[in-house]
């Protein structure tokens, strides 16, 4: 069955609910596990899935509240009219409050918790001190709602209803989606994902959006049903804290997790407020989010979490293109520059790679090998010095634009993404890279790179199952994924063993075969020797020879680079 | 325009509430920088802190006495909750939600014990009061704007002069590191998770002589202080101090040229500003 056939069939079935003639209790009862899991459901889609604990979801659950009673409560428009706006303000608001933050670098993720932690409150001030609410509160009692069901309170059910199928529908598509798998590299590590193509900053603006919007709608359909809003009820900092506990005990990592803790936490939460332990309830809510933390982090459907793989398809031919070293100059690299805190890591760079070649790239430790990596991949910006690849300048580009340029690369210290399998893994940068395929299409095409690297065994594994050799083929089987034009291999020999390191260097060979450009960055001299057309060497952060591998390698000057002026 | 009067006193009102928070964010910077832990329950650590100097202070206890009482026994529980969360291996974030429970369950004990209304302590300090030309300043501030420096000052000699200083800020560089080259890291984070608590009831017992207290009040000083620490620089202890003045008097000033109610604002406006200049300082 298609999901959507399930969603409106399991919509169909709760819709007649009201028409039963139930009391109102169950019906408001239910309205409220709906509403908590549109809340908690939409929390989820950043905070959950991309690892941006929001604190501040009461704010935009509020500025939608505020939205419908200002229009509805005040200006006397029907409910219907305002939900646009009720999802509007707080997606404008949280989509300028990420701008903000996530464009910081370090400590993004800690910096958002925090800052959503004061949002709340500041929203509240500006909602309380100005004609928004102004401290009365707002009366809603009059704002028309539509007749869906034979009661009122029925009608809220079903307006609860189909806003928690949608967000939970929301929540299912994008967790299968090429957008949740970016959303899922940036929880694991969001500078690798940049670089694999994921462009970071658009997507976790995009479900921070989504996430207010749907809260907003909720709080508009909410400010409704109780009728009277005021700043203390409607900013609490209960919201925030429920909706983490929900999300949290139902797993985040599960796009039915939050809804499924939504409902247990409200079941649990009326218990006790229907008793009079309300004080109790909220001390043992308390209790519960600490022992979920400790005891089950992955939440009830942790275990569920990991997305099935789609079945293989017929493999895409491979690129045609199949290069021969030639003097066409796919990357020149002129006077690149880059200096952290006084240490001038690069001093004047100029480089020039052609297209189908293997280039050695060389020098000591501290030389700068690693920086111009760095800053080729955009992840550092350039302080002086231009960058042309295919005639194109990408100096200051986004690493993702780079990337789906044709530019990949390894790390030295593998780093795959923890939680995402190993096939999930080498998939990811086509659907990111140049070719920006579909989920599906790009796990075809990882197979083909898992095979070649000798990792199809282990495709369901996750990478922390892997031994380091593995580590470091996943990380060549990750950047062949994306059908590179250039490659950068940062020291991908280091650590193995001289048998291993005999099966990396066929392999590099064959990537040379299949048509891609290599920056072979290595202090294992043999293979330099072996594998290399030509030969750069820098040194600090200058380039001091180049050419022919054994020419190279008998130049003085790059003699004393390694092994100090005194053996000259 | 205010008068001069009331803009000195305006003034001296954001020192005094400037230092309060210096000293709230003193605890909270450490264990954020050093430990990596970021913890929600500094907060009501303050509050159980303050409660119970005014219980004490209500017993007969001098209120600056019962921190020889309150502090040692703040130090067990900073231990203690340092324990659990290295025991677990709890990620940096997931301390934030750990301590949002605490922070939780404290709130809901001390609605439990001394209810949801507004105390207020009464000591002989709070009657000491002196006139400096058109100013008021009253003792309990003053001992506020004391401890805040001498605490922070402390606080940045020990890191910088002293060995157990070089071993904590080795810690926090790089922590693995640091154990290889013979630090006891675990004991030491211990020691300075309790000192956080400790430190926690020191802002109790200032807060106690100089605010009313309320159990939800709790709330309303996180983002403030979260902006004094973050302003601050993580992990410095002068920072939350300098941070903390700046915002203070910025706040006080806006109370008194537009309204009170606007106060809440001006940290997070300085935070999100200071984010937009130097986002590279963060």
């Amino acid at each position: 069955m298609k999901p959507v056939a399930a969603f409106v069939l399991v919509g169909a079935a709760l819709a007649v609910a009201p028409f039963l003639g139930l009391p109102a209790f169950y019906e408001s009862f239910l309205y409220l596990v709906f509403s908590w899991v549109v809340l908690a459901t939409s929390w989820n889609l950043l905070s959950g899935y991309a690892g941006y604990f929001s604190f501040g979801h009461a704010a935009f659950f509020g500025a939608g509240v505020y939205a419908t009673a200002v229009l509805g409560g005040k200006l006397g428009w029907s409910l219907l009219a305002t939900l646009p706006l009720a999802a509007g303000v707080p997606a404008l608001l949280g989509v300028t409050l990420g701008a903000v933050i996530f464009r910081v670098r370090a400590l993004r993720g800690e910096l958002f918790a925090v800052l959503t932690l004061a949002v709340t409150f500041v929203v509240s001030t500006i909602v309380l001190n100005t004609p928004i609410d102004g401290g009365p509160g707002v009366m809603l009692s009059a704002v028309s709602i539509p007749k869906l069901a034979p009661s009122p309170s029925g009608t809220f059910y079903l307006m609860a209803l189909i806003l928690a199928l949608i967000s939970v529908y929301i929540s299912y598509r994008v967790y299968h989606s090429r957008f949740g798998t970016g959303l899922f590299a940036i929880h694991d590590d969001e500078e690798v994902a940049e670089v694999m193509g994921v462009p970071t900053y658009r997507f976790k603006l995009g479900a921070f959006a989504l996430s207010c919007a749907l809260a907003g709608l909720a709080g508009g359909i909410h400010g409704v049903f109780v009728s009277y809003v005021t700043v203390a009820e409607t900013f609490g900092h209960w919201l925030a804290l429920y909706v983490i506990l929900m999300a949290a005990i139902g797993g985040t990592r599960h796009w039915l997790g939050p809804a499924l803790g939504a409902a247990l936490v409200t079941t649990l939460l009326y218990a006790f407020t229907a008793s009079e332990h309300a004080l109790g309830g909220r001390a043992v809510v308390g209790l519960v989010l600490i022992l979920v933390i400790l005891f089950l982090p992955q939440g009830l459907l942790g275990r569920f979490s990991r997305r099935a793989a789609f079945p293989r398809k017929e493999l895409i031919p491979p690129d045609a293109s199949i290069a021969v070293a030639n003097k066409e100059r796919l990357l020149v690299i002129r006077g690149a520059s880059k200096a952290f805190k006084g240490v001038q890591a690069l001093a004047g760079v100029d480089l020039e790679v052609r297209r189908g070649e293997i280039l050695g790239l060389v020098g000591p430790n501290g030389s700068g090998k690693s920086t111009l990596i760095n800053v080729v991949s955009g992840h550092y910006p350039l302080d002086g010095g231009s960058i042309v690849f295919e005639g194109r300048e990408i100096a200051g580009e986004a690493p993702h634009r780079i990337a789906s340029g044709g530019i990949a690369r390894t790390y030295q210290i593998p780093r795959p993404f923890a939680h995402l399998s190993v096939l999930e893994n080498v998939a990811l940068p086509p659907m990111f890279g140049r070719v920006a395929m579909d989920r599906g299409r790009a796990e075809s095409e990882a197979w083909r790179w898992l095979e070649f690297t000798n990792l199809s065994g282990k495709a369901g594994r996750l990478p922390a199952e892997l031994n380091l050799h593995e580590r470091k083929f996943l990380e060549l089987a990750r950047a062949l994924a994306s059908r590179p034009k250039l490659l950068f291999l940062d020291e991908v020999l280091s650590g193995m063993t001289p048998s291993e390191m005999d099966e990396a260097i066929r392999l590099v060979r064959a990537i040379r075969e299949q048509g891609a450009t290599i920056v072979f960055v290595e202090h294992v001299m043999r293979a330099v020797m072996e594998l290399t057309d030509r030969v750069v060497v820098l040194t600090n952060g200058r380039t001091i020879a180049e050419g022919v591998p054994r020419e190279v390698m008998r130049n003085p000057q790059v003699i004393d680079a390694y092994l100090g002026a005194a053996h000259a | 325009m205010p008068s001069a009067a009331l803009l000195g006193q305006s003034l001296l009102a954001g020192i005094f509430a400037g230092a309060l928070y210096g000293l709230l964010g003193l605890g909270l910077t450490l264990s954020w920088g050093m430990l990596r832990q970021i913890n929600l329950a500094h907060f009501a650590l303050v509050f159980l802190g303050g409660y119970l100097t005014y219980q004490l202070a209500a017993a007969g206890f001098d209120p600056l006495a019962t921190l020889a009482l309150i502090a040692p026994a703040f130090f067990i529980l900073g231990v203690a909750l340092h324990a659990l969360l290295a025991r677990f291996k709890v990620g940096i974030l997931n301390t934030l939600l750990v301590t949002y429970g605490f922070t939780v369950m404290l709130e809901s004990l001390l609605q439990w014990i001394w209810s949801a209304d507004y105390r207020r302590m009464d000591s002989h300090y709070g009657a000491v009061k002196w006139k400096v030309g058109e100013l008021f300043v009253s003792l309990p501030e003053l001992i506020t704007l004391a401890i805040a420096c001498a605490t922070a000052l402390a606080m940045w000699a020990v890191l910088r002069y002293t060995d157990l200083g070089k071993a904590l800020r080795a810690i926090a560089e790089d922590a693995p590191m640091a154990a290889a080259f013979g630090v006891n890291h675990k004991l030491l984070s211990l020691l300075l998770s309790g000192l956080c608590a400790a430190l926690a009831a020191v802002a109790g017992t200032c807060l106690a002589l100089t605010y009313t207290l309320a159990p939800s009040q709790m709330y309303a000083w996180i983002g403030v202080v979260f902006a004094v620490v973050m302003i601050g620089g993580l992990g410095n202890p002068l920072g939350p101090l300098v941070a903390g003045l700046a915002i203070g008097v910025s706040e006080a000033l806006t109370m008194a040229i537009t309204a009170p109610a606007w106060a809440p604002l001006v940290s997070f406006s300085l935070l999100i500003g200071a984010l937009l200049v130097r986002p590279q300082r963060f």
